[in-house]
């Protein structure tokens, strides 16, 4: 291997890629609207609370007031008081698709007040099991402490809250080295199968064969702009979520092997893949068949704990869920053991996989 | 002088497909060493073989005392190749290309010059895809001779360009050989190896059908010469009569065919002494075309017949 070359052919890469506005947009735009559009949708339904409608037929009794309005305390559901009919209550809920109701029955305050017994009663959809939750839970929550305080008690049990991790973490944060990964395995895959393919149909490899560079250097000089890239995307991603959603990730040299291990890897994958197949038709479909399950199936948008037991196990033979999962220990979990070993079951991935395509990756026909 | 190529019986199968079968030929420094035949007679597979991009089913092959596909990357440091529509990353433009391709050979050309002989200055900085076909193979050559080549390989490099830029590149062509290089050029444009060629080998169905100078496979394979004029049929009567030799007419046109340079004497006397009219006088010799076509189209016919027969 000679640097010169090396270095002549990544000017002949980096040249092309920025002068190609398609490559400019996948590599520098797509990754803010990746992270926007996950951050809007999920940090949407992470903040907002359930709407509750409420028929109160205490008459607004001051009692049957404080009681909703230590629900909407609550911060979990939303009261919004209607003055509907009361036998038509449930059917109302329904053709307005509201998702939950309750109905505080006439003379609440008078039982509550004289300690005898009364229900609210709560309607649920079983359609919204999460929003149903919600609202049960803030409900009993809320008739505990009504209870409690009218048996002049006080609370023995208490909660307090804590986060998994030694900090609070919300789905962005979570999604940052997700989408790092789903970044590192698209971006190379896509254009090296393209690539693999297209020059050799073009002939372009045929052109390059009859000068001295060779293949490895040829590899070496792609996985060198693709590590470049990744760091670039991984910039613009972190600070995209730190900026827009105000993420909470910790950035530190620990993240920069993976950085490099993920696109050694998937250039080398994807020339792997461009060059066993036949025709760029059948390149592509190789490619997509090797890809997406990973795209979808290594952590990249969920968290892998969440997924069945079997799709766990199938999971862990993923090379991209070594990346996300390193990424996800030194940018959330500060656990450098668990790290070392994702890395260097990427890195002894990758020097296998490279070596593999340079062995099947042909300048010239028999 | 010094062998630059030397091909001995040499072979190529695809499966059952015999593209090259058993042919040889020599090819001397210096020389441009023209290898023409119809489109699939084995013309491009011979030329990938001996600049290593192929192997070899049979034979030996020997370009610069070395083996192409053993030795390939040492040959490619002594050889330039512009093939069949030259193509190359769309986004770069040909001042980069020859400065990349510096790069890679090691070598220091000065992008300005180099375009400047292949006539493509005015393009230096325009991108590859914006490039026309003529203007792309002016690239591919310039391309061939960054690394100051000792044999360069044109496969058909003229191919679908206009006059103009054909012509262009057969002056770089006229420049290689002056400087010494030895050029194997294919083509199928016949005017352009009868223009360019020191030697003709001719291919078909993977065999060679002729070789030598072009003028030596005119004299083996070509027609005797004939004189030509604008006359009545009665001329050609008269002298059909009178000379004993092959005369034709169609038309308004007699032609005479030559045995012996003193016929020609013979056959102008006996016109002037017909007191019939005639004018346009000329002498007429076979082409390469000429005899590039007759040699294939009798093959291809008597492969017909032979199977009609069968």
């Amino acid at each position: 291997m000679r640097l010169g070359r090396i270095t002549a052919d990544l000017k002949i890469v980096v040249r092309s890629y920025l002068r190609n506005p398609v490559a400019l947009f996948f590599s520098l735009i797509f990754p803010i609207i990746l992270i926007g559009l996950f951050g809007l949708i999920f940090s949407a339904t992470g903040n907002s609370a359930v709407p509750l409608t409420v028929l109160n037929l205490d008459h607004n009794s001051p009692v049957s007031v404080q009681y909703l309005a230590e629900l909407n305390n609550t911060t979990f559901v939303k009261v919004q008081v209607v003055n509907w009919n009361a036998s038509g209550f449930a059917s109302q809920l329904g053709r307005n698709g509201d998702p939950v109701g309750l109905v505080i029955p006439s003379g609440f305050e008078a039982s509550y007040l004289a300690h005898r017994p009364v229900n609210v009663t709560v309607y649920t959809n079983l359609a919204d099991a999460a929003s149903s939750g919600e609202v049960l839970g803030a409900v009993q929550g809320v008739s505990s402490f009504f209870n409690l305080h009218a048996s002049n008690g006080s609370a023995i049990i208490g909660i307090t809250q804590q986060h998994v991790g030694s900090q609070v973490y919300t789905y962005i944060d979570y999604l940052i080295p997700g989408l790092i990964g789903f970044s590192i395995l698209t971006s190379p895959m896509f254009s090296m199968v393209d690539i693999a393919a297209s020059y050799r149909k073009e002939g372009i490899f045929r052109e390059l064969s009859l000068t001295p560079l060779t293949r490895s250097e040829w590899l070496t000089s792609h996985i060198l702009w693709y590590v470049a890239l990744t760091f670039v995307t991984a910039g613009i991603m972190i600070g995209a979520g730190v900026e827009l959603f105000g993420a909470h990730v910790t950035i530190s040299l620990g993240l920069v092997p993976f950085l490099i291990a993920g696109p050694l890897l998937f250039v080398s994958l994807g020339m792997l893949a461009g060059s066993v197949a036949k025709t760029p038709e059948s390149a592509a479909l190789i490619g997509n068949i090797i890809t997406f399950p990973m795209m979808f199936l290594s952590g990249t948008f969920f968290q892998v704990s969440l997924f069945p037991p079997a799709l766990q196990s199938f999971a862990h033979i993923l090379p991209l869920y070594y990346v996300i999962d390193g990424m996800d220990q030194v940018m959330l979990f500060a656990n450098t053991t668990r790290a070392l070993f994702d890395v260097l079951g990427v890195f002894a991935a990758a020097i296998v996989v490279f070596l593999l395509a340079v062995r099947f990756f042909k300048w010239r026909d028999e | 002088m010094a062998t630059a190529i030397e091909v001995q019986n040499l072979s190529k199968e695809y499966g059952p497909l015999r593209a090259v079968d058993g042919i040889s030929f020599r090819v001397r420094v210096g020389e441009v060493f023209a290898f023409l035949g119809p489109n699939g007679a084995g013309k491009t597979t011979t030329v990938e073989i001996l600049e290593g991009l192929r192997r070899a089913t049979g034979g030996s092959v020997s370009v610069l005392g070395l083996d192409p596909w053993s030795d390939a990357y040492r040959l490619h440091l002594r050889i330039g190749v512009i093939p069949q529509d030259f193509r190359f990353f769309e986004k770069i433009t040909p001042r980069e290309a020859v400065q990349y391709y510096g790069s890679l050979f090691h070598t220091k050309p000065d992008p300005d010059e180099l375009l400047s002989r292949v006539q493509l200055s005015d393009k230096a900085s325009s991108r590859f895809d914006t490039l026309s076909g003529g203007q792309k193979q002016k690239l591919g050559l310039a391309l061939a001779l960054t690394n100051d080549p000792e044999t360069c390989f044109l496969d058909e490099p003229t191919t679908g360009l206009d006059p103009t830029a054909r012509r262009a590149i057969w002056r770089v062509i006229r420049t290689l050989k002056s400087e010494g290089r030895t050029v194997f050029l294919t083509t199928h444009y016949l005017e352009e190896a009868e223009v360019l060629a020191d030697q003709v080998a001719i291919i078909h169905h993977g065999r060679i059908i002729a070789a030598g100078t072009p003028n030596e496979i005119i004299t083996a394979h070509g027609r005797p010469g004939r004189l030509r004029f604008q006359a009545p049929p009665a001329l050609a009567e008269y002298l059909r009569a009178r000379l004993g030799l092959t005369v034709v007419s169609m038309d308004s046109r007699v032609d005479v065919e030559l045995r012996e340079k003193t016929d020609a004497l013979r056959v102008l006397s006996a016109v002037e002494a017909s007191g019939l009219p005639w004018q346009n006088f000329t002498t007429v010799q076979d082409t390469l075309e000429d005899v590039f076509v007759r040699l294939v189209g009798e093959m291809d016919d008597g492969a017909l017949k032979s199977e009609a027969d069968g």
